[in-house]
């Protein structure tokens, strides 16, 4: 992954609530064995049918509860290999919001005025330092865990750090009764 | 202190901080091959094959086909091989097509006892809640978890909120549990569990069988909830005992179970009351699962609706419907209807279905079929003599997969059709584009099938 320190750019508004992940990648797209090349399914029926349109900018402002619903990561894959390096909006699903954020698609929790506002200045900066969000219509602060944050500003790959405390793991599972879980392998 | 369940779970299988211990993870062709990639890249092994399952059941033709080289579609086909081949490569025991054991993936976990009160289990599919039911700790993950899970046995997790819903009283006659959830989706909104494990507790909740319970938290992820959770009682030890995977020393592994349930006086950030004797049977109407009336309502006017948000949502919705606004759900007309999904494909659901439509014929108008969740399900419906009554009244009756429900293999609406569902989403095109879907339990849908229209379930005889 990638470090993010800043995105800057134009925004492209996607002004909907729940929009859920089977209109981001329907699922004919789901059957690829491959990580890449899913942007130019993106909102497939949707972009199609002309119902609505969107330009490839870095920013993608969204509205409450984007990326319902499955929890195909083929969403944030198409997304990003769209050209979107950000999401804002009101609030997100949280399968969804996990994946973007291991993928290094930067979801970006604005509150709607705010969101609105975004959308309308047509442009923007965010960094991802400072958690906050510029653009003609001020300076909005964001939250994001430290944790996440720190992942992204330095693009680590969480099962690298993971493996780091692999004796841990060894431990956690020594200490442990040996019928706690099934053994799938025994059936 | 007093702990909730989840807390209880959660601290047993925290390794470090943030650092969550997995007991179970299941793995279906979809959501996987991306992650044996990066494992094949990073040259990683499985740290745990033996907690690990896999199944093919997204893709997979239900006509009968009994090995992945059958399958006509070309991609279906190669994604299925590819499961086969990474799980031989990985040591993964896998139940594919041609299987005994093939079938849903949240269907075959509880059916072979994998599922298991006190886990902690994954998958690569947001209705892993499902396994929650059995008072696990269950829920959906992406691509790039799936390989973490696959290469360490463990996720980073934030801790989720926890939230309590208390249904006091009974369903009243006809009223099942996917009407209980329906109405709780419309209740709190999509994204009303957003964050939260949510505990499905009270006597309207005990007083239900396992699949009942599975059916309320499989759909806990339709209302944003992290993960559904229902206390472990004589109920669930009853099923989970006998099972394939069940404890060799089942006794203490119930004794164990019995601390699970949140202790008296535990706290939990929110709690929501709803009196289960007030719920109705249920039918969706717009594009969402919170898009939900009693059957006996009429289809909302957007017009009425408080925030311009909802209006516009609504307005979007009906359009996409096809549907007018203050149109009674009774008139409303599927020419498909489908029982199954991991929602409602357990032999009790078909057993509901098949009594409804005993004896009678399937409308003119509908064309409906029947997918039993698993290979095992339809071996036992078929032992009731469950598929003769669905195909003398003019059901097709077919092999286990998630079929109809995200219409991944043939099984698809074509543009405008409108069906009864007892699946889990009515997403715009999710059975197929332009699929217009109904979400209702399955007397609810057996019933559709034999008027050619929703009923009350209540008053139909």
């Amino acid at each position: 992954m990638r470090p993010i320190d800043v995105i800057e750019g134009k925004v492209s508004v996607l002004d909907r609530a729940d929009v859920d992940t089977d209109q981001i990648i329907p699922k004919q797209f789901l059957k690829r064995v491959e990580r890449t090349g899913f942007g130019e399914f993106l909102f497939y029926d949707w972009l199609r049918s002309g119902e609505i349109s969107l330009e490839p900018n870095p920013i993608l402002v969204a509205g409450r509860n984007f990326g319902c619903g499955s929890s195909r990561e083929h969403a944030p894959w198409a997304l990003e290999d769209f050209g979107f390096e950000a999401i804002v909006a009101p609030s997100f699903a949280d399968i969804f919001y996990s994946n973007c954020t291991k993928i290094g698609l930067l979801p970006v929790e604005l509150d709607e005025e705010h969101c609105r506002a975004v959308a309308e200045a047509g442009e923007a900066r965010i960094d991802v330092d400072d958690q906050t969000i510029t653009s003609a219509a001020g300076v909005f602060e964001f939250a994001i865990e430290p944790d996440v944050q720190h992942r992204l500003l330095n693009g680590l790959d969480d099962i690298g750090i993971t493996l780091e405390g692999a004796a841990a793991i060894d431990e956690f599972e020594a200490g442990r009764q040996p019928d706690a879980a099934p053994t799938t392998t025994a059936l | 202190m007093p702990q909730t369940m989840f807390d209880k779970i959660w601290s047993a299988h925290e390794v470090s901080d943030g650092l969550l211990y997995i007991d179970l993870h299941l793995v279906h062709e979809v959501t996987s091959p991306q992650a044996f990639d990066g494992l094949r890249l990073a040259g990683r092994p499985v740290r745990r094959p033996d907690r690990t399952l896999a199944t093919a059941d997204h893709n997979v033709p239900t006509d009968g086909a009994k090995a992945a080289r059958l399958i006509a579609d070309q991609l279906s086909r190669v994604q299925v091989e590819t499961l086969e081949r990474n799980c031989e490569e990985f040591g993964i025991l896998i139940y594919s097509l041609g299987s005994e054991r093939q079938g849903i993936v949240h269907v075959i976990g509880p059916e072979l006892g994998v599922t298991q009160p006190g886990m902690t289990i994954v998958c690569g599919d947001s209705h892993t809640s499902t396994h929650g039911a059995f008072g696990a700790l269950a829920f959906g993950i992406g691509t790039s978890e799936v390989e973490h899970v696959l290469a360490t046995q463990c996720l980073v997790q934030k801790r989720p909120k926890t939230m309590r819903i208390l249904y006091s009283g009974e369903l009243g006659p006809g009223v099942t549990p996917k009407d209980l959830i329906l109405a709780t989706i419309g209740r709190l909104g999509t994204g009303g569990m957003a964050g939260h494990a949510v505990e499905y507790a009270g006597p309207a909740i005990e007083a239900l069988s396992m699949p009942g319970r599975m059916t309320v938290c499989n759909m806990t992820i339709e209302a944003g909830g992290r993960a559904g959770m229902i206390a472990p009682d004589e109920t669930t030890f009853e099923w989970v005992k006998g099972r394939a995977a069940a404890p060799v020393d089942f006794d203490s592994a119930v004794e164990r179970w019995r601390g699970l349930p949140t202790d008296a006086g535990a706290s939990f950030d929110s709690k929501v009351e709803i009196d289960a004797a007030g719920i109705s049977p249920m039918v969706t109407w717009g594009t969402t699962p919170g898009m939900v009336v009693e059957v006996t309502d009429t289809v909302p006017d957007p017009a009425a609706m408080d925030s311009p948000a909802d209006r516009e949502s609504a307005e979007r919705a009906l359009t996409y419907m096809a549907l007018e606004p203050g149109t009674p759900m009774t008139e409303v007309a599927p020419e498909r209807v489908f029982i199954g999904s991991c929602t409602n494909s357990r032999v009790e659901d078909l057993r509901e279905a098949a009594a409804i439509v005993d004896g009678r014929k399937v409308a003119g108008s509908v064309r409906a079929m029947v997918v039993p969740g698993s290979h095992q399900v339809k071996l036992a419906a078929e032992a009731e003599g469950l598929h003769d009554v669905f195909r003398a009244a003019g059901f097709e009756w077919r092999e286990a997969g998630c079929s109809m429900c995200l219409g991944m293999n043939p099984d698809t609406l074509i543009e405008g059709e409108r069906c009864a569902s007892t699946s889990n989403r009515n997403f715009e095109g999710r059975q197929g584009k332009g699929g217009r879907t109904h979400l209702v339990s399955p007397k609810m849908a057996a019933a559709a099938a034999i008027e050619g229209h929703f009923v009350d379930i209540r008053e139909w005889s």
